[in-house]
C-alpha cells in the first residue's frame, strides 16, 4: 500500500543523507521525497512516499524515529490528510494546439507561466493522480519536459505535526 | 591571563570530566594536537595498539566487561577506515563507545586532502550517531552528547570527527552537566498496562519459556532475570549475547538456543505456548526460519528498549518498550502482588518433557579420543578457572564451543562478537577486558585462523604487561567454514585450509611471551594449570585439536528450530 510519511528533523547538514541512507541500507523504496526548512529555521519538514506492506512501513517509521536527528514522524495515511504536488510541464504549443492546451490548463486549474511562440510552460498543483491525469489527457507527443516535486502532505483539521 | 583552551585541550578535559580512565588509540597527523595534550596529563591513560581495528575492539571489550563507555582515538583517513570493522562490531551488539577521529582541517575538507576520508559518510550506517565538529564552540557539547547518546537507550557507538584546525583553535571551556536533545528521548519504564497484560499471559501458560538476550546484560538486569525465573519456575534459555544473564548452572537453565544451541533449548522454544522474550531480537541465528517457527501456536511477550526490534522478524502479542531492568522490576512486583500462581501441574509436565529432551545429551563428544577434542579444552578451562574467568572469543567453531561448554554464571564474563561475527575480535577485546578488570583472569578462546587477524596485538600485550591466556584451538582449518563445506558443499574445502601456519610458540616467544604447544588430551589440564599460575605473563597455548570435529547441534540455514542436525 502507498504510504505518505511526514517527518520533522533537525535542519542540519547530513540529516537528509541519514534518511536516504536508511532507506537504501534496509532496502525500503522511496517513491518521492521532498524536504525544506519550516517556519522554524532549525527544523526541516520532509514528506516521503513509499509503497510497501503495512509491516514494512511500520518498520520504516520505527527506524526513522530511531535516527537521532529526527524529531517527529507520522504516517499521514493513517488519518485524513491532504497532499499536493507541484508540476512544471513544458509543451510544444503551435497553431490550433495552442488553444487546445490552454483549455486543458484551465480545466485542470493550472497556469501558463511562460510563453514562447512555440511553447507553453504550465504550472499545475494537486494530488499526484491529478497531475497524472493531466499528462494522460494532453497529447503526449507535445510534452517537451516535466518536473515534479513529489508529494507534500499535511493532516486535515486539528491534526498537526509540531516539534 | 589567557583562560581559553585549545580544541585538543578541551577534548582531553571532556574525557577527564566523563571519568574516562583508559583510551585506546593510534596517533597520526590529524590528531597530533590531541596526542600532545594527552602527553601533558596523566588522568586519561592511553593504550597504544598496533592497528586501529584493535583500538576499537579493545575499547569494546573494556565497555562490555565494565558497563562503562569505551573510548578510542584514531587519526583521519586510514585511521578511520581501519576502525570501521570495530565500530560495526560494536554497533551490531549495541555496545556504548565514543570514537574520536581526527579529520583534515576544515578548510581542506572536500579537496581530497592527504589522509582525508568522509568519516561521517563511511561510518553512518554503523554508528548510533556521528558528529563532525565544524565549530570549536560546539566541541565540548558535542562530546557530552556523544557520551550521552552512546550510553543511553539502546547503547551504541558514536563517532566524533574533529578537524585538525578545530583541535588548534581556542575558546573558553565549560563542560555541560547534562544535555538534552529534542529529538532523542530514550524510554526507561515500560507501559504499566502492557506489563499487566504480560503478567496475566504469563500465568496462563501451560508450556512457558523465557528467552533472554544481550539486553539483559546491557541493562544490568541479570539479578532481576534470575529472580523472575526462580519466582516462576520456568525454563530459561540465553542467546549467544545473553550468556551469563541467567546462571548456566541453575537447574532452570536449558542452555543457549539457536543455530548451535542445545536440543532442549531449541525444542522448548519451538513448542512453548507462552514465550517471554527479554532483550532479545529473534534474529536469524536464533530462531532460524520464522515461517517454521510459526508452525506452532504460541503467545509472545517481547520486552525491548528499541521499538524497531519489536515485530521486526516475528509478530508479537504483548510488546513492552522499556529498559529490561526497569520492566522486570515492575513485572516481578505485579506477579508477586497477584494471587494467581503458575499452573504447577502443567508446569511439571512441561519440565518432564524438557528433561526428556535434555536426556538426548546433545553436547556429548568422544571423551576418550586420542586426539585433543576442542570441547574438552573448554571444559577443562572452565574447571580450572572455576567458571570465574572473563572469556573473549573470536568467530567460528571455537566460539560456539566456548559458548556451549563454558558455563557462565555471571554477566559480562562472556565477550564475543555476536552480531557482526568479526574474526580478530578476541585478542584486542581481551586487552580491553584486562584493563577494565586488572585483577581478573582473562582468557581468549580462539582459533589459528581468527587469531592471525589481529595477532600484532601480542606486541601491545607485551608493552602493557597484560597476562592474557590465549587458548588457540588449532585445527589447521577455518573450522566453521570447513564444517559448512562438509555439510553443504560436498566436502570441497575451498580455501579453508590454513597452510603455512607460524610456529605459534616461537611467535609468542618472539613477542616476549610464554608459548606452549599441547598435543595430547592428557596434557590439557596440566598445561592450563601451569599457564594460569603464571599470573603476570601472557601465555599463548597452542592446542593441536581434531581437524574433523564439528559443532553440534546445528540448525542448517533456512531450517527451523526443531530441524537440528545432532551428533
Amino acid at each position: 500500500m502507498r504510504h505518505i510519511i511526514s517527518l520533522l528533523m533537525e535542519n542540519e547538514a547530513g540529516a537528509l543523507s541519514r534518511v536516504a541512507g536508511l532507506f537504501s541500507a534496509r532496502g525500503y523504496n522511496i517513491e518521492s521525497l521532498t524536504v525544506a526548512p519550516t517556519e522554524d529555521p532549525t527544523l526541516s519538514r520532509m514528506t516521503l512516499v513509499t509503497v510497501d506492506s503495512d509491516d514494512v512501513v511500520e518498520q520504516i517509521t520505527k527506524q526513522l524515529n530511531k535516527l537521532i536527528e529526527v524529531v517527529k514522524v507520522v504516517d499521514l495515511s493513517e488519518g485524513v490528510h491532504i497532499e499536493r504536488e507541484l508540476m512544471l510541464v513544458k509543451v510544444r504549443a503551435v497553431d490550433k494546439g495552442r488553444d487546445e492546451i490552454k483549455r486543458m490548463v484551465d480545466i485542470f486549474r493550472g497556469h501558463i507561466i511562460d510563453v514562447t511562440d512555440k511553447s507553453y510552460t504550465i504550472e499545475l498543483t494537486g494530488p499526484g493522480s491529478k497531475l497524472d491525469a493531466f499528462l494522460n489527457t494532453i497529447d503526449r507527443s507535445t510534452i517537451l519536459e516535466t518536473v515534479r516535486t513529489g508529494a507534500s502532505g499535511i493532516g486535515r483539521g486539528e491534526r498537526i505535526l509540531k516539534a | 591571563m589567557d583562560t581559553d583552551l585549545t580544541g585538543a585541550e578541551i577534548t582531553i578535559r571532556c574525557l577527564q570530566e566523563e571519568g574516562v580512565d583508559y583510551i585506546f588509540g593510534y596517533p597520526g597527523g590529524a590528531v597530533l594536537f590531541i596526542y600532545d595534550e594527552l602527553f601533558k596529563q596523566d588522568k586519561v591513560k592511553h593504550v597504544l595498539v598496533r592497528h586501529e581495528q584493535a583500538a576499537v575492539h579493545a575499547a569494546d571489550g573494556y565497555a562490555r566487561s565494565s558497563n562503562k563507555v569505551g573510548v578510542a582515538l584514531v587519526t583521519s583517513g586510514p585511521g578511520v577506515t581501519n576502525a570501521v570493522t570495530g565500530i560495526a562490531t560494536a554497533y551490531m551488539d549495541s555496545i556504548p563507545l565514543v570514537i574520536i577521529s581526527g579529520q583534515v582541517p576544515t578548510y581542506a575538507i572536500g579537496l581530497d586532502a592527504f589522509q582525508e576520508v568522509d568519516a561521517i559518510g563511511i561510518t553512518r550506517p554503523c554508528v548510533k550517531h556521528n558528529f563532525l565538529v565544524k565549530d570549536i564552540a560546539e566541541l565540548a557539547t558535542t562530546i557530552k552528547k556523544a557520551f550521552y547518546i552512546a550510553s543511553t537507550g539502546r547503547p551504541g557507538p558514536v563517532l566524533v570527527d574533529i578537524p585538525k584546525d578545530i583541535s588548534q583553535q581556542k575558546v573558553p571551556f565549560s563542560y555541560p552537566d547534562s544535555v538534552s536533545l529534542r529529538s532523542y528521548h530514550p524510554v526507561a519504564k515500560g507501559h504499566s498496562g502492557q506489563i499487566k497484560k504480560a503478567a496475566q499471559l504469563i500465568l496462563e501458560g501451560k508450556r512457558p519459556m523465557i528467552y533472554a538476550g544481550g539486553g539483559v546484560i546491557l541493562s544490568d538486569a541479570a539479578p532481576q532475570l534470575t529472580e523472575l525465573v526462580r519466582l516462576l519456575g520456568f525454563p530459561c534459555t540465553n542467546t549467544l549475547m545473553g550468556l551469563g544473564g541467567f546462571p548456566a548452572t541453575d537447574k532452570h537453565s536449558v542452555g543457549m538456543l539457536g543455530m548451535h544451541g542445545t536440543y532442549e533449548a531449541n525444542m522448548a522454544m519451538q513448542h512453548c505456548d507462552v514465550l517471554i522474550a527479554i532483550g532479545a531480537r529473534f534474529d536469524d541465528r536464533v530462531i532460524g526460519n520464522p515461517k517454521h517457527f510459526f508452525n506452532e501456536d504460541r503467545k509472545i511477550i517481547h520486552i525491548d528498549i528499541d521499538p524497531s526490534s519489536i515485530s521486526k522478524r516475528v509478530k508479537v502479542d504483548v510488546p513492552i518498550v522499556g529498559r529490561v531492568s526497569d520492566v522486570l522490576v515492575e513485572l516481578i512486583k505485579q506477579l508477586k502482588a497477584g494471587k494467581t500462581k503458575p499452573d504447577q501441574v502443567s508446569l511439571k509436565a512441561w519440565w518432564k518433557q524438557i528433561d526428556l529432551w535434555r536426556a538426548r545429551d546433545c553436547l556429548k563428544y568422544d571423551r576418550a579420543s586420542k586426539i585433543i577434542k576442542p570441547q574438552m579444552v573448554v571444559e577443562k578451562l572452565y574447571q580450572i578457572t572455576k567458571g570465574d574467568a572473563f572469556i573473549t572469543s573470536d568467530v567460528g567453531q571455537h566460539q560456539m564451543w566456548a559458548a556451549q561448554f563454558y558455563k557462565f554464571d555471571k554477566p559480562r564474563r562472556w565477550i564475543n562478537s555476536g552480531g557482526l561475527g568479526t574474526m580478530g575480535f578476541g585478542l584486542p577485546a581481551a586487552m580491553g577486558v584486562q584493563f577494565a578488570n586488572p585483577h581478573g583472569a582473562v582468557a581468549c578462546v580462539t582459533g589459528e585462523a581468527s587469531i592471525q587477524m589481529c595477532i600484532q596485538e601480542l606486541s601491545t600485550c607485551k608493552q602493557y604487561g597484560l597476562p592474557l591466556k590465549i587458548i588457540n584451538l588449532n585445527n589447521r582449518y577455518m573450522g566453521m567454514v570447513r564444517q559448512w563445506q562438509e555439510f553443504f558443499h560436498g566436502n570441497r574445502y575451498a580455501e579453508s585450509y590454513m597452510n603455512a601456519l607460524p610456529n605459534f610458540v616461537k611467535l609468542a616467544e618472539s613477542y616476549g611471551h610464554v608459548g606452549m604447544k599441547i598435543e595430547q588430551p592428557g596434557d590439557i589440564e596440566g598445561a592450563l594449570k601451569e599457564a594460569f599460575k603464571l599470573k603476570d605473563r601472557l601465555v599463548f597455548m597452542d592446542f593441536i585439536t581434531d581437524q574433523t570435529e564439528n559443532v553440534f547441534p546445528m540448525i542448517p540455514g533456512g531450517k527451523g528450530l526443531s530441524e537440528m542436525i545432532l551428533v
